[in-house]
């Protein structure tokens, strides 16, 4: 280390009164998990994918127009040939072809995109942030609160949530909003389980003392002390309910008691196809599926990765990290400094 | 280093004194100070089925201005009795006066502003700063509970306070796992420190440093002390180490308080059996008298706090234990030929030049070999 730790105490004076010292910059945990995740070959491609989808997404309305093809009226006029059949892939100008109403595959795609990405990650924002909230409160207090919030989880990670969704679909008909609300609800336990984990063993440290001996309040011991020791369990298992969530929206849309047609997503198209597989249009449900496939696979990679990040010491399941350098060196020297040789005592 | 910063002077109407006085002034009482943990079982319905008796029917005085040491065996309630101190544990029964307030069954919000004047410090320096957060932060974060400090301010008062114990104020954005174990115990002092306590309880706040770094963090203690006229309560295992930094040191065995005095008139005539033995146990650096050193060597274990012996809870390894011992428990009180100010706990006190192992052939059956091996000498080697 040729870096002097320590100035001059005229230094370090000038530098007090400036009234803004020149900090030296931290490396947050956080941002050397960044900088892991940077390496990470797996992780690029993951983001690449649901980069992809989002940008198919987000431009769904653009292919709409550009194709001149609504995603939700029927079409049987331009649609479908002469004998009511659906276009095949790359006839008639539909590059994926049509479905059995003559609407474009491609532009139902590209809108069903919209729903998988709004309600896998809105939901699992939803859960992540209530399930964070009860699982902090729950492990925190313990006591009666713990025992009613935990049983109140075990009870909702044993319901058998798809009928419950029929139920609540058929007493309140399906809608975004509902899809989403049950999505949610049906997720948060998993993560409050997890965080009261966490804030029962982090609730033992010293530094939770340290802070109840300074006079912070339970609320600020939570939400400022224990938080952020629980961000990186919170934020692997929130990337990998992304997927999940977005396969029960299309498991949800399949039964038809989700967000409901005439709305495309990839659940509904892919019920649609069922009536029609009879008569060989494989590309109804296949590009559907290949646009859930690539989705959820990419969530369900970069969440490994993330995870491998955050705790580098796991066995990684893919592929080989790149060899950089500069990713070591931060380790290496995060604990060094040596300053208790370097001071004198006055 | 030729000079530091001076300490900023705290905000008007909070004035305090901050001269080091080692005046006769009381500045924590503890009363009684009883201390058990409940162990319970049960699933459904607990039921408590006995109780871990951590500190039994303490009483203590901590003068302003000075520092009382506290040592003993690992499990013998000081850590337990520095959070009943601070009320990080709620006492069983007893009384807790902090400058004539008892704080002892304060509420949480009545409690904050004595917060404000006692502190601690910890023993772990790794466990006692939050790893996720920045070192700015945790230090700040006394100034921003309190709403001493904020924004520009806070953050100048966390350097200053980082000089003052010697780290590199530009090292404020850092997180703790860039510093070493004696830089984290700088960043526990001045956390502490944040606020102007009058009371700092150290938990063993070296205990889990080198040697070598020890001496930096008692230093630094020692000059704080000074230089802000702190009072300490400073529990240690390490007897050299609180024969250095105390004014008056109480030795602790199994809950209780056995013997109290000034720190020379205790380590020069120690007269309860167990601080003869802690003594006669501490290590000599010097090979030549350590070879002619008595040492007493207590038998068996350090009885469970669960269910204490009665009388005397020492009588059960006590060299000079006799019939009362185990009968009626001796109140600490000044012992005949000390001087006011040295209280034992004990029957029969160690006399000047007594040597205890002589005493004791029947208390150590299973360490026949050791006593015949040197039966006259009087001294056992080993243990």
């Amino acid at each position: 280390m040729s870096l002097s730790p320590f100035g001059t105490s005229a230094e370090i004076g000038e530098i007090l009164e400036a009234g803004e010292a020149h900090a030296i910059e931290g490396r947050s945990p956080l941002r050397l998990a960044l900088a892991r995740l940077r390496t990470d070959r797996v992780a690029w491609i993951a983001a690449g994918m649901i980069v992809a989808m989002a940008l198919l997404a987000l431009f769904a309305p653009v292919i709409s127009a550009v194709t001149g093809h609504s995603p939700y009226n029927p079409d049987l006029i331009n649609g479908t040939n002469g004998f009511g059949q659906p276009y095949g892939p790359g006839q008639a100008g539909f590059l994926l072809g049509t479905d059995n109403l003559g609407r474009d595959v491609m532009v139902r795609v590209a809108y069903g995109a919209r729903i998988s990405l709004l309600v896998g990650v809105l939901a699992t924002l939803l859960a992540t942030i209530g399930g964070t909230a009860l699982g902090l409160v729950s492990g925190y207090f313990g006591g009666w609160v713990d025992a009613l919030l935990a049983r109140l989880m075990d009870a909702v990670l044993s319901f058998p949530y798809v009928l419950a969704a029929i139920v609540l679909a058929a007493v309140f008909g399906g809608s975004l909003g509902l899809t989403i609300a049950v999505i949610a609800f049906f997720s948060w336990a998993a993560i409050g389980r997890i965080v009261r984990g966490q804030t029962l063993s982090q609730k033992e440290k010293e530094y939770v003392e340290a802070a109840r001996s300074i006079g912070a309040g339970s609320f600020r011991i939570m939400f400022v002390d224990i938080l952020p020791n629980l961000v990186a369990p919170v934020l692997v298992l929130g990337t990998l309910l992304v997927p999940v969530a977005i396969v029960f929206e299309a498991t949800l849309d399949y039964l038809g008691v989700g967000v409901g047609p005439p709305t495309p997503t990839w659940g509904n198209m892919l019920a649609d196809d069922q009536g029609s597989a009879g008569f060989g249009a494989w590309w109804f449900w296949v590009f559907p599926s290949i646009a859930l496939l690539i989705t959820t696979l990419g969530f369900n990679l970069l969440g490994d990765s993330v995870r491998d990040a955050l705790d580098p010491r796991t066995e990684r399941i893919f592929a080989t990290r790149r060899k950089v350098p500069a990713v070591a060196d931060l380790d290496a020297s995060a604990g060094a400094g040596g300053l208790d040789n370097a001071v004198e005592r006055p | 280093m030729a000079e530091r910063s001076p300490f900023a002077p705290p905000p008007p109407g909070e004035q305090k004194q901050l001269a080091h006085q080692p005046s006769g002034e009381t500045l924590l009482r503890i009363e009684h100070v009883v201390k058990h943990f409940p162990i319970r079982r049960g699933i459904f319905f607990k039921r408590q089925i006995g109780s871990v008796q951590a500190v039994e029917d303490v009483s203590l005085e901590v003068r302003r201005g000075e520092t009382l040491g506290l040592v003993g065996e690992t499990g013998c309630g000081k850590s337990t009795l520095a959070r009943c101190i601070t009320r990080l544990h709620p006492l069983t029964s007893g009384r807790v006066v902090f400058d004539g307030v008892d704080i002892s069954r304060l509420s949480p919000g009545q409690m904050r502003p004595y917060r404000r004047r006692m502190q601690m410090i910890f023993q772990d320096p790794y466990g006692s700063l939050n790893p996720r957060r920045r070192v700015g932060s945790i230090i700040g974060d006394p100034l921003s509970i309190h709403h001493v400090a904020s924004g520009p301010e806070r953050t100048r008062r966390v350097q200053e306070l980082m000089e003052i114990v010697g780290l590199n104020p530009e090292h404020y954005n850092r997180f703790p796992s860039e510093f070493s174990g004696g830089q984290r115990q700088r960043i526990g002092v001045a956390r502490a420190l944040a606020l102007h306590p009058s009371l700092v309880v150290c938990d063993e706040p070296v205990s889990a440093l080198d040697v070598s770094v020890q001496a930096q963090i008692i230093n630094l203690l020692e000059d704080l002390q000074g230089e802000l006229g702190l009072t300490y309560v400073f529990i240690a295992h390490d007897l050299g180490v609180v024969e250095h930094v105390s004014d008056r040191v109480a030795v602790m065995y199994l809950g209780k308080v056995v013997e109290l005095a000034e720190t020379a008139e205790l380590f020069g005539s120690p007269r309860h059996p167990y601080t003869a033995a802690l003594l006669s146990a501490s290590m000599i650096a010097d090979p030549e008298r350590a070879r002619s050193s008595h040492r007493v060597v207590l038998h068996g274990d350090v009885p469970s706090p669960i269910n204490p012996p009665t009388g005397c809870r020492f009588h059960t390894r006590c060299p000079k234990a006799q019939a009362i011992c185990s009968a009626e428990e001796p109140p600490l009180q000044v012992q005949a030929g000390d001087p006011s100010g040295h209280l034992t706990a004990c029957h029969f006190p160690v006399l000047r030049g007594e040597t205890l192992v002589a005493s004791t052939p029947e208390f150590h059956p299973a360490a026949g070999g050791f006593a015949a091996a040197a039966p006259d000498t009087g001294v056992e080697g080993g243990g």
